[in-house]
C-alpha cells in the first residue's frame, strides 16, 4: 500500500526541493512521522507546539478535506493522493 | 500623489518582508498581512485633506498599499451611508444605517475596493495576468477592472454559480473556467495554479495587498458618521476578511488620532446553511469546524474560512456576537430592505439584515446605540431567489383600457379587503 504526498511549493525549499513523497502510511500521524524523518526542517511546519496539525495548514486526500473524513482518524487508503495547501483562502463577500 | 511606506509582516512570527507577490510567511507557513510606519504617517494624514478630494476610495491612499507609481483612475468607494428610520422602526433601531456597497462601482459590490488595490500592485509586480478563486462578486470585479487596465482575466468559479454572476463576468471578456465542485475546491486549485503560473492571484499570492482595500469601509463609516465611530458594526461574513480589516480601519483610526477612542462592537452575520465562524462563536470554542455550505446565500459560501480565526478573534475582543439565519429569512430579508429603504441587495445582504435582526431581538444590539449594516452586493445579481415571490402578480395582464384597470382595482380592492376581513376573523 502506498500513498503520495504533495509538497507546495512554499515548502519545498524544506525538502530540497522535492515536490512530491511516496509512502506507506497508514494515517496522518504516520504521514507526519514519515515527513518528519526524511525531511527534519520540515517538522516544525506541519504541527505545533502541542503536536496538532498547524491552523493554517489544510490537508486534503483525492479532492477531499481530511477533516470531513475524521481527521487524524482516517485510514489512508491504497492510491490515495494528499495535498498539503496553506490556508489563504477568500474571495467570496 | 501621496503614498506611504509599507511591507508585509507575518500576522504570527512577525517575520517581515519586503513588498512582493507572497501571502504565507517561509518561516511559519501562517498568513502575511500589509504593515505600514504609522508614527510617519501621523504627521502626513488629516481628516481635512481627506475631505478635500474626490469622494472615492483613493482620498484614503496614505493609509493603503499602493506603489508610487500607482495612478488609480476608477472612482471606486466612497458608497452612501444613509439612515435607515423605516427598517430602523421595524426591527427595532433608532439609529440605525445602512452602509451601501450595492452600488459600489464599477461592478456593484465591495469586491471593487479589494480588486482596485490587489491590481495597483499587479501592475508594479509586472504581472500580465491576473486571476481569482470567486463565488461571483469577485470575479465580477477582477473581470471589469482587468479590462479596464489592459490585464488578461482567468476566473476561477464552482459551476453552480448564478446565471447574472457567470454572465456579469464573461461580458468583460475574461476567460471563465467553471469547477465541479464547491469554493472550497476552487479555492485549493488555485491555490496550487499560482504556484505554477507566474499569474497575479488576487486573493491568492496578492491577498495582503488586496484585503487591505476593505479597510476603506470602515474609513468612509467613520467620515461619513462625522469622524466618529459607531456602537456597532454588522458585517456578513464568508472568509471572515471584511470584519478584521474594518477593524483594522477603526484601530488606525484611533491610532493616527483622527476619531477619538471608542469601543465599537463587531457582529458577525451568516447564513445557516454555511455558518463555520458563527457556530463557533455561539459554542464559545476557538476552533473552526469546517463545513460543507448549503445555503442559497452562495456568495458567503465558504466552508472553510481562511481568515475564520482572525474574525472570531475580532468578534469576541469586542464584545460582539455572530448570528446566522435560514435561507427563507435571507429572502424575507432582502424584501424588507428593498420595501423599507429602497435598497436593493443580493443573498448577502439578507443575510445581514436578517441576522442585525435578530441581534436586535437578542438584546444584543440596544435600540438607541448607532448601528451601521453593511450591504455588500446588489439584488440585481440573484434575482433567480425571489422569482418565486412574484409569479403570481407578474402573470397578470389587462387590455389597455381605462374599464378594464377599474375592474382590475376593484378586484384588487376586494381582495385585500377579504385578506384584511380573514386577518380580522383570526384575530
Amino acid at each position: 500500500m502506498s500513498i503520495t504526498v504533495q509538497i507546495p511549493t512554499a515548502l519545498r525549499r524544506l525538502t530540497a526541493g522535492t515536490p512530491s513523497v511516496v509512502c506507506s502510511a497508514t494515517n496522518l500521524s504516520e504521514l507526519f512521522s514519515h515527513l518528519d524523518s526524511q525531511f527534519p526542517d520540515l517538522k516544525p511546519h506541519l504541527r505545533d507546539e502541542a503536536g496538532e496539525t498547524r491552523r493554517f495548514l489544510n490537508i486534503y486526500v483525492n479532492e477531499e478535506d481530511i477533516r470531513f473524513l475524521g481527521g487524524a482518524a482516517y485510514s489512508f487508503q491504497d492510491g490515495d493522493e494528499v495535498l498539503l495547501v496553506p490556508s489563504i483562502a477568500g474571495g467570496a463577500e | 500623489m501621496g503614498t506611504s511606506t509599507y511591507q508585509l509582516r507575518c500576522r504570527e512570527c512577525g517575520k517581515t518582508y519586503a513588498n512582493q507577490p507572497r501571502s504565507i510567511c517561509e518561516s511559519c507557513f501562517s498568513p502575511l498581512e500589509v504593515t505600514y510606519d504609522y508614527d510617519s504617517l501621523r504627521a502626513h494624514v488629516s481628516r481635512d485633506a481627506f475631505a478635500s478630494r474626490a469622494p472615492n476610495m483613493w482620498r484614503y491612499r496614505e493609509l493603503l498599499p499602493l506603489p508610487a507609481e500607482s495612478q488609480p483612475s476608477l472612482p471606486v468607494g466612497f458608497t452612501p451611508l444613509t439612515s435607515a428610520p423605516r427598517l430602523g422602526e421595524k426591527i427595532g433601531s433608532r439609529r440605525l444605517f445602512i452602509k451601501n456597497d450595492a452600488v459600489c462601482l464599477p461592478t456593484l459590490s465591495f469586491k471593487d475596493r479589494v480588486v482596485a488595490v490587489a491590481l495597483a500592485n499587479a501592475r508594479s509586480f509586472g504581472f500580465e495576468v491576473v486571476a481569482c478563486s470567486s463565488t461571483g462578486n469577485l470575479a465580477n470585479s477582477v473581470a471589469a477592472q482587468a479590462a479596464r487596465e489592459g490585464f488578461k482575466a482567468w476566473i476561477f468559479i464552482p459551476s453552480d454559480l448564478e446565471p447574472a454572476k457567470i454572465l456579469g463576468t464573461q461580458v468583460y471578456g475574461a476567460e471563465v473556467v467553471r469547477i465541479n465542485g464547491s469554493y472550497d475546491h476552487v479555492n485549493r486549485l488555485c491555490s496550487q495554479i499560482a504556484d505554477e503560473h507566474r499569474w497575479g492571484f488576487v486573493n491568492v499570492n496578492l491577498r495582503p495587498y488586496y484585503a487591505e482595500g476593505s479597510k476603506t469601509v470602515g474609513y468612509e463609516i467613520a467620515e461619513q458618521l462625522g469622524w466618529r465611530l459607531p456602537d456597532n458594526v454588522v458585517v456578513p461574513m464568508a472568509g471572515g476578511s471584511l470584519i478584521t480589516k474594518i477593524k483594522k480601519a477603526f484601530d488606525e483610526l484611533i491610532l493616527l488620532k483622527l476619531v477619538d477612542p471608542k469601543p465599537v462592537k463587531f457582529f458577525g452575520a451568516q447564513a445557516a446553511g454555511c455558518s463555520p465562524i458563527s457556530t463557533a462563536i455561539k459554542q464559545y470554542s476557538s476552533e473552526i469546524e469546517p463545513q460543507r455550505p448549503k445555503t442559497i446565500a452562495r456568495s458567503l459560501a465558504i466552508g472553510n474560512p481562511a481568515d475564520g480565526h482572525y474574525a472570531l478573534q475580532a468578534i469576541n475582543k469586542s464584545g460582539g456576537w455572530a448570528e446566522d439565519i435560514t435561507d427563507t429569512e435571507v429572502v424575507e430579508s432582502i424584501q424588507l430592505l428593498a420595501e423599507s429603504e429602497g435598497v436593493f441587495t443580493e443573498t448577502a445582504g439578507g443575510v445581514t439584515v436578517g441576522t442585525a435582526r435578530k441581534l436586535i431581538h437578542q438584546d444584543r444590539i440596544l435600540p438607541d446605540e448607532t448601528t451601521v449594516i453593511c450591504v455588500t452586493g446588489n439584488g440585481l445579481k440573484t434575482t433567480d431567489v425571489l422569482v418565486d415571490k412574484y409569479r403570481s402578480s407578474s402573470e397578470t395582464a389587462i387590455a389597455p383600457k381605462l374599464a378594464e384597470f377599474e375592474a382590475y382595482l376593484a378586484s384588487k380592492a376586494s381582495l385585500s379587503s377579504a385578506v384584511t376581513e380573514t386577518a380580522a376573523v383570526g384575530r
